[in-house]
């Protein structure tokens, strides 16, 4: 068996419709061979028609998808070199752990003891050795996952697709079993597909993220990227926490900002806007308490509530409500106190009004 | 280009070059007199005739041949698809034009004769032509999946055109027939006036019962028995899969014998043994006259004795529907409603219930259009009570021959069983019951609530101990002179039909051995044959999107909804003459049974997909697994119930069935049933219940079989005291439980 290596993904203005829906609306992106990109969004938003186009299971209505450079548009499932880990895993109840792992290449044809070593060997790989003869219904969720993910190794694929795979798991394993996925990702160098809504599990397992939004791509970036200049109202809310103020733009020079925060003025990077209404995104680690005599917006605190290693705080301040983390062991802050709000170098970006 | 495709030509041209074209005169095996003049004459190929002059209109389809062999080794995919989705399209047209255009000298079709510059008419197609067609109905599907139809998959679109193709030429074409002479009188010219006299008669829709003195319109009769018979059959088999399934009743096993017996028992024998127990010099009627005084009389003729009779008879199917339903549920939903507080009631009322109205929307529509479709029963014990079926039957059969009469009350019929089938489908709406999924489930369970085993109970007891007694009652009857007068035991009738005379080698003497072989081999042929097409549609229809799905779904619900009486002319009209002529043939009654049967495989193939998660199927695909393997690996194993009902369903029909085949029965190839029902005419009771005693040990023989060779589900779930993996018992005293009950 010729070992085809992990493959680039395409996506050229695909489109699915439904009838009058339409489910994911004239999307391009690209995966780079070996890298593992997220689908991130909300319900509903595409991420898992886009997963499924790339498996085949869906036939986009159109545009053009390409793995590894060949174009796999109208092509079957069983004719991509795609697998899949699905959100319930699909584990075929009447096949033992060994005859899941082995199906594939069983079907394939290679043979009873070929497949049995493949089966095993990607058993073993996931810590799965000893349990070849229990049936799926004989495991518990973290093990089903495991035999999931083995099955869908066994075949080396180009590509390896994963359908919120952590879903049905406690939380304890699934930060577990995310580490474990990125590694079985860098060692093997596998280019994976992965879908999730949970942003945090985006940010730890990705290479890069799509984020998706009503049918489209909202941003595309590396966790980072996303994170520290997201590029929309939608992404810098749906990734972290962020406090989304209207300000004014008084002027902008040399592509920096004089933006103005109620009464307070700040200087931030343009990002091609031009003078006039925007919005900032800020995030709550990048407000700066300070004394009331100190510099900044002034406000008054809201409520202060203790959650061990930080504190969460609202206050109150003639742009909007705003919310503040403190790290550390800060003292608490009494409700009514009059404070200033000072503005952090990294997590505050200009994005532009609706 | 696929190998699959190049193999699909290969058969084509072996259909037109090679093989006979023609289904010639006295074909056989051991002689080959009817091959002179090969490959010229009556059994000349295709080729030949056509490039003899002798049939040159089967040129272009040889034509169609040529241009998909010529092409198919072309660079251009696209264009490939598209050269063989034309050529194969092409080639079906002009094979179906001139197969049914050059027929007979002077029919309607006389302008294709003139098309085809044709003046001799054709005979019947043979070997050649089906093949040919095959291939040319194969290359256009898969002309359609090298486009992308149905994501690019050969076997699922080759599946659809194959199915789509036989269920028009065996369900469509014979319907269209027989309403054909609805709309036409005697001399083949349309007549609307006669039509509407036909239909709207007094006979049929009178109300003379509601307001007294006349009886009923034979719609009202047949619509009220099919709608009491449906709920009390549902409410039986649910009662008794519950009790099964879901409590710890002594007694088990003979209750799932004495269950399934009535299958495996040729209708009228219960009407039979009703009769001999109900009628008038019957067992039970001289007890009660002359123990306690009642007055002899003829209840059991009539709606009572029908309705009792179809009951028992039908009942068991219900049952059959709903253990696998049952079965399906998976426990930890009702674990979860339990965890959520709800007592035994409420989670088998709201949980439980919903969860089984499939099934017993299923199984009442089964119970309502078997009732519809039951003739022996009405014409044994229906006295005055007329239903459609019978009725039919007369108009065909009786003093008053008239076809038009049959095919206006078939319509009335098949307007009753839509009715019902849409019904059904506005019940169960759009809901997800899913409840095997990918997941392992691991629950125990729920035991029932105590006051439904209670009227569970209540409700089989009387069941369980009349068909007791029916079947002692047939047990006993072929043993003893004449049931009723004289009880003298005897094995007379045994030997005047089993008798078998060893002292000249092996020689079958008995007057049953002929129709019991025949009987025999058809149904082995057609119940596997009839498990197959009816699962396969019931995958294309729940796990493929193709457009015209619904239309398929209604096309296998019509030959459900054709009463056999009908479906029997309907096939004597239709293939009695070319291009497929094949009456007086074995084959014809293999068809008609699969045709006739496959419903059933199509209804238990939906129920048990609807309950299998769709992303196994998914999952399946995404390693590289074709449609096919993927149903033969994953879903077919899963399916393993459900293949046994339409194993065990199509082998029993095809062993009891009476009014499909009674017309198409002949002497070279009669049926068990056709036999039995002669001797009853004849009034020999006593061979009757004889040869039906043999049947239904034949039967059981058979189905434990099947059992043996189809196997259990495994789904790995637990279960209460038991061993994983239940041991298969073959005993024949068990037969049908097990395999469904999986």
């Amino acid at each position: 068996m010729t070992k085809a290596g992990p493959a680039s993904v395409e996506f050229r203005n695909v489109s699915m419709r439904y009838g009058a829906v339409t489910a994911v609306d004239d999307v391009s992106f690209a995966i780079e061979a070996g890298k593992l990109v997220t689908l991130l969004g909300p319900s509903g938003c595409g991420k898992t028609t886009t997963l499924r186009m790339i498996a085949g299971l869906e036939i986009a209505s159109a545009g053009q998808i390409l793995i590894g450079g060949k174009d796999v548009t109208r092509l079957s499932a069983a004719d991509r070199d795609v697998s899949m880990v699905f959100q319930s895993y699909a584990l075929f109840p009447h096949m033992s752990v060994l005859e899941n792992a082995a199906y594939g290449p069983t079907v394939k044809g290679l043979g009873k003891d070929v497949a049995r070593e493949m089966a095993l060997s990607k058993l073993a790989l996931v810590g799965l050795k000893g349990f070849e003869n229990r049936y799926p219904s004989e495991l518990s969720g973290g093990q089903q996952q495991r035999v999931a993910v083995a099955r869908a190794l066994v075949l080396e694929p180009q590509v390896l697709l994963f359908d919120e795979p952590l879903s049905n798991l406690d939380a304890k394993l699934r930060r577990r079993v995310r580490e474990e996925i990125r590694e079985l990702q860098q060692s093997l160098n596998l280019t994976v597909a992965y879908v999730t809504h949970d942003q945090e599990e985006a940010l730890a397992v990705s290479d890069r993220i799509i984020v998706m939004s009503n049918s489209r791509i909202a941003q595309e970036g590396a966790p980072r990227e996303l994170y520290e200049e997201p590029a929309n109202a939608f992404v810098a809310d749906f990734i972290g926490d962020a406090n989304l103020i209207d300000v004014t733009i008084r002027s902008v020079a040399e592509g920096r900002a004089d933006v103005a925060i109620g009464s307070a003025s700040i200087s931030l990077p343009a990002r091609g806007l031009g003078p006039g209404p925007a919005r900032v995104a800020v995030r709550p680690e990048s407000l700066i308490l300070s004394e009331a005599t100190g510099e900044g917006l002034p406000g008054t605190i809201r409520k202060c509530t203790y959650l061990g290693n930080h504190l969460d705080i609202i206050v109150a301040t003639e742009a909007a409500d705003l919310f503040v983390v403190q790290y550390g062991a800060r003292p608490m802050l009494a409700e009514g106190a009059p404070v200033k709000l000072g503005f952090a170098n990294s997590g505050v970006t200009l994005i532009p009004p609706d | 280009m696929r190998r699959a495709t190049q193999l699909v030509l290969l058969i084509g041209w072996l259909g037109y070059a090679l093989l006979p074209w023609y289904l010639p005169e006295g074909m056989s095996l051991t002689q080959f007199g009817w091959l002179s003049g090969y490959p010229l004459g009556k059994a000349g190929s295709a080729l030949a005739l056509a490039l003899s002059g002798e049939a040159p209109w089967l040129l272009p389809v040889g034509l169609a041949l040529l241009v998909a062999t010529a092409f198919c080794r072309g660079a251009d995919s696209g264009k490939v698809a598209r050269v063989l989705v034309a050529a194969g399209a092409a080639g079906l047209a002009v094979f179906f034009l001139q197969g049914f255009g050059i027929v007979l000298k002077g029919s309607a079709a006389g302008w294709a004769m003139a098309l085809f510059g044709a003046d001799v008419a054709q005979g019947g197609m043979g070997g050649g032509a089906f093949l040919t067609v095959l291939s040319l109905l194969l290359l256009t599907c898969h002309g359609l999946a090298y486009r992308g139809y149905c994501r690019g998959d050969l076997f699922t679109t080759s599946a659809i055109g194959i199915v789509v193709l036989l269920i028009g030429l065996f369900i469509f074409w014979p319907v269209m027939v027989i309403l054909k002479s609805a709309l036409v009188d005697q001399n083949g010219h349309v007549a609307l006036s006669a039509f509407s006299d036909r239909f709207f008669s007094a006979t049929i829709w009178g109300l003379g019962c509601v307001s007294g003195g006349t009886s009923c319109g034979v719609a009202w009769n047949t619509l009220i028995l099919a709608v009491l018979t449906g709920v009390i059959t549902t409410l039986l088999g649910l009662a008794c899969a519950l009790l099964l399934q879901r409590t710890a009743m002594p007694g088990k096993r003979l209750m799932r014998a004495l269950t399934v017996l009535p299958i495996i028992t040729p209708p009228f024998v219960i009407g039979l043994a009703l009769i001999l127990l109900f009628g008038r010099s019957g067992f039970f009627t001289g007890i009660m006259a002359d123990w306690f005084g009642f007055p002899r009389s003829r209840w059991i003729y009539g709606l009572p004795g029908v309705l009792l009779a179809q009951v028992l008879a039908f009942a068991p199917i219900a049952f059959l529907v709903l253990i696998g339903v049952v079965q399906g549920i998976s426990p930890s939903l009702e674990e979860a409603s339990q965890t959520l507080g709800a007592g035994r009631w409420q989670t088998f009322s709201t949980v439980t219930w919903p969860l089984l109205r499939p099934g017993i929307a299923n199984a009442f529509l089964l119970g309502f259009v078997e009732s519809m479709a039951d003739f022996g029963n009405p014409l044994v014990l229906g006295g005055n009570f007329e239903v459609l079926s019978t009725k039919i039957f007369f108009a065909v059969v009786g003093a008053a021959y008239n076809q038009g009469q049959a095919a206006v009350l078939a319509m009335v019929l098949l307007a009753f069983t839509l009715g019902a089938f849409w019904l059904q489908q506005g019940w169960l709406g759009g809901k997800s019951y899913t409840t095997v999924t990918g997941k392992g489930d691991a629950g125990l369970p729920t035991p029932l609530p105590r006051r439904v085993t209670w009227l569970a109970g209540l409700a089989v007891a009387p069941w369980v101990a009349l068909t007791l007694v029916i079947y002692l009652v047939i047990l006993v009857g072929g043993f003893v002179k004449t049931m009723g007068r004289d009880y003298t035991p005897t094995l007379e009738h045994y030997r005047t039909g089993f008798a078998i005379d060893f002292s000249r080698g092996l020689f079958f003497e008995g007057a049953a051995w002929n129709s019991f072989f025949t009987t025999l081999k058809v149904a082995a042929i057609s119940a596997p044959l009839t498990a197959l097409i009816g699962l396969l549609t019931a995958y294309l229809l729940t796990r493929q999107k193709f457009s015209g799905r619904g239309t398929l779904e209604f096309a296998t619900m019509l030959s459900f909804a054709i009463p056999g009486t009908v479906l029997g002319v309907a096939y004597i009209l239709a293939f009695n003459v070319p291009p497929i002529e094949i009456t007086g043939t074995g084959l014809i009654l293999i068809i008609a049974f699969v045709f006739r049967n496959m419903p059933v495989g199509v209804r238990s193939g939906i129920a048990g997909l609807s309950q299998i998660d769709k992303s196994l199927d998914e999952a399946s695909t995404t390693l590289r697994a074709r449609s096919f393997t993927t149903l033969w690996r994953v879903v077919l194993p899963l399916l393993r119930p459900a293949l046994v009902a339409a194993l065990v369903y199509s082998f029993v029909r095809s062993m009891t069935a009476v009014s499909a085949v009674i017309f198409l029965v002949s002497a070279e190839y009669n049926l068990a049933t056709a036999y039995i029902v002669g001797r009853v005419e004849a009034g020999e009771f006593g061979l009757a219940i004889a040869y039906s005693s043999v049947l239904i040990v034949v039967m059981a023989a058979g189905i434990g079989l099947i059992q043996l060779g189809v196997g259990e589900r495994k789904l790995g779930r637990r279960q209460v005291g038991r061993r994983k993996v239940v041991a298969l018992s073959s005993s024949v005293s068990d037969p049908i439980s097990q395999g469904a009950a999986s």
